[in-house]
């Protein structure tokens, strides 16, 4: 009998070794490659259509630079301080502004995912600011807190808090009910539910509503710096209509550049973190 | 609905429905004198509003003895599922009471596992949410995981794992809970025969080191009178138990005994009787 058991288990086991396939993808490098050469391909296309418009004499140069008058000007402005200066600004107003906005939209979409009356009361206003350009916002901010710091954060956070919310809101109400029944038999309740089961499994669309919150949070932040000019504030806004005002068309192109690379970036860091949440879940094809 | 914990202080695996606090348990019907650890008594249950209703369950009678193994069969939609999860106090019957005496653990009929977590996370955290320390409860796990003959797969994910071996970390949850009732949906209808053969023994034999009560659900005749002390045969539309029938093989059994295919080949025949009255009139 004992003889048969033990055959039995490393039956269970032979058949668990079968039936989990232990897949070896291609190589860290071969990944990196395969997702990288796309873009390079496409960044290339970009530029050579670029410097083939230049060269049909559309535009005068001086309107028009050609990409390595601005790739030159790039490099050089990348060595004064003002510019450094001014990305250091921009990045903390984007971090204080999304962080903020974080904090709000959280609290209102935690609040209306689970108060009915609140969900009633302020479900669609939540879906409606998220339509609302935010530049339409400005000349109330300004009203309120004149040419300042404040007038821009505001706009950010107006921005970006709704998708946030949002985005809670949706991933609380799309988790499984399995998955509810799952956890209040393994005896979790109240704060505890939320806290080991619906959070979590609504965790991949609380990820969706940050990364929408970012480009609003982003694109009002640009917005705003070329509307509310802070004295003695460089930012990237601010230099972008400097470089306008002085004609200077390599260094607004520069800027631009700028403003996309930084604006890609933090995407290429939100699609990661979202690549990798799935990885983890078995939520992407092998 | 009455739940009966034989501990006052023992945590109800279920948001507290109503509960009848002056309903004294009535004397049990039962034969021996083994208490009942499950009564369902009257228990209908219909889904949806009073015009376009699905009954689900109607006026359905069992009772499960302490230590006893119990198979539910019956055609898909009959009910059983509905009626493990009165049973477990997911869902408040319509009408007539379920009393359970003692806590009980649900299997699903999929395996729900949470797939943010690890196996071994999956199990612990019934512990977790009873307050069980780290040190403990890793100790705990490991053990729980080789009663299923998973040991060393605990940082596994889910999705990793085949259906069989899902459903056996499944296990190693409703274990892990502790519970004295094992409420089982269907747990082995996905698996492949030599799998759930295996898993029969295994479940055997834990039914046995930890005399517990099992309510096990299947649409496999042969595999309730495989495990089975008594199997009770629901019919669809209204579901209601239509007949119970007395298992009272030596155990452990094997699948492909002549004992245990003539017992199911009788309650097949039956089904089909009780299938054959909704045929064409
Ligand atoms: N939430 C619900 N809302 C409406 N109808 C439901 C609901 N849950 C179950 N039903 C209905 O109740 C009946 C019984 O369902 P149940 O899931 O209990 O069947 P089952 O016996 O477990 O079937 P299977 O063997 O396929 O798992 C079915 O007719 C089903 O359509
Ligand atoms: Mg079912």
């Amino acid at each position: 009998m004992a003889l048969v058991e033990a055959a039995d288990a490393s039956v269970l086991e032979g058949l668990d070794v079968l039936e989990t396939a232990t897949d070896v993808g291609p190589s860290r490098r071969a990944r990196l490659w395969s997702a990288a050469w796309p873009k390079l391909a496409a960044l290339f296309l970009v530029i050579a259509g670029w410097q083939a418009v230049v060269w049909t004499g559309w535009r005068e140069q001086y309107l028009l630079p050609a990409p390595g008058t601005v790739l030159r000007e790039l490099r050089s402005m990348t060595s004064q301080a003002v510019f450094w200066k001014a990305v250091g600004i921009t990045l903390r107003r984007a971090a204080v502004g999304y962080a903020a906005a974080a904090v709000l939209g959280s609290i209102v979409g935690l609040a209306v995912a689970r108060v009915r009356v609140l969900r009633v009361a302020v479900g669609s206003l939540i879906t409606g600011l998220q339509t609302m350009p935010s530049i339409a916002w400005f000349p109330l901010a300004i009203l309120l807190f004149q040419l300042s710091e404040s007038a821009i954060l505001f706009v950010v956070v107006l921005g970006a808090a709704p998708s946030i919310a949002n985005g809670i809101i949706a991933g609380v109400d799309h988790v499984p009910p399995l998955l509810i029944r799952a956890g209040r038999v393994v005896g979790a309740h109240g704060a505890s539910l939320y806290r080991h089961v619906v959070l979590p499994a609504a965790l991949p669309s609380v990820l969706a509503g940050h990364k929408q919150g970012w480009a609003f949070a982003w694109r009002s932040l640009m917005a705003g710096e070329l509307l509310v000019i802070v004295a003695n504030r460089p930012s990237i806004g601010a230099r972008l209509q400097f470089s306008r005002e002085l004609s200077d068309a390599p260094a607004l192109l520069a800027y631009m550049i700028v403003i996309l690379a930084i604006g890609i970036a933090v995407d290429a860091a939100f699609a990661a973190a979202d690549r990798s949440l799935r990885a983890r879940r078995g939520l992407t094809l092998a | 609905m009455t739940i009966v914990n034989d501990e006052p202080g023992a945590p109800t695996p279920v948001p507290a429905p109503p509960v009848a606090s002056d309903a004294p348990a009535p004397a049990p019907t039962s034969p021996a004198s083994v208490p009942a650890a499950i009564r369902c008594r009257g228990l209908s249950k219909a889904f949806g509003t009073a015009r376009n209703a699905v009954v689900a369950l109607d006026r359905v009678d069992l009772d499960v003895r302490a230590g006893e193994f119990v198979c539910v069969v019956g055609a898909s939609g009959c009910g059983k599922s509905t009626l493990l999860n009165l049973v477990a106090g997911l869902d408040a019957p319509t009408r007539g009471q379920v009393d359970v005496v003692g806590r009980t653990a649900l299997m699903f009929q999929d395996s729900a596992l949470f797939p943010w977590l690890t196996v071994a996370d999956n199990v612990g955290l019934p512990l977790r949410l009873a307050g069980m320390p780290k040190g403990a409860r890793q100790a705990r796990v490991e053990e729980l995981l080789a009663s299923v003959h998973l040991a060393g797969q605990g940082e596994r994910r889910p999705h990793e794992l085949s259906g069989g071996m899902r459903q056996r970390v499944a296990l190693a949850r409703a274990l892990a809970q502790e519970a004295e009732i094992l409420l089982m949906d269907e747990p082995f209808g996905a698996l492949d025969a030599m799998t759930r053969d295996l898993l029969h023994d295994e479940l055997e034999r834990l039914w046995v080191e930890r005399s517990l009560t099992i309510l096990f659900v299947t649409h496999n005749v042969r595999e309730a009178s495989r495990l089975g002390d008594r199997i009770a045969l629901l019919t669809s539309r209204p579901g209601r138990v239509a007949a119970t029938f007395d298992v009272p093989f030596a155990r452990p059994r094997r699948i492909e005994a002549p004992e245990v295919s003539e017992m199911a080949g009788l309650v097949t025949a039956r089904l089909r009787q009780e299938v054959a009255r909704h045929g064409p009139r």
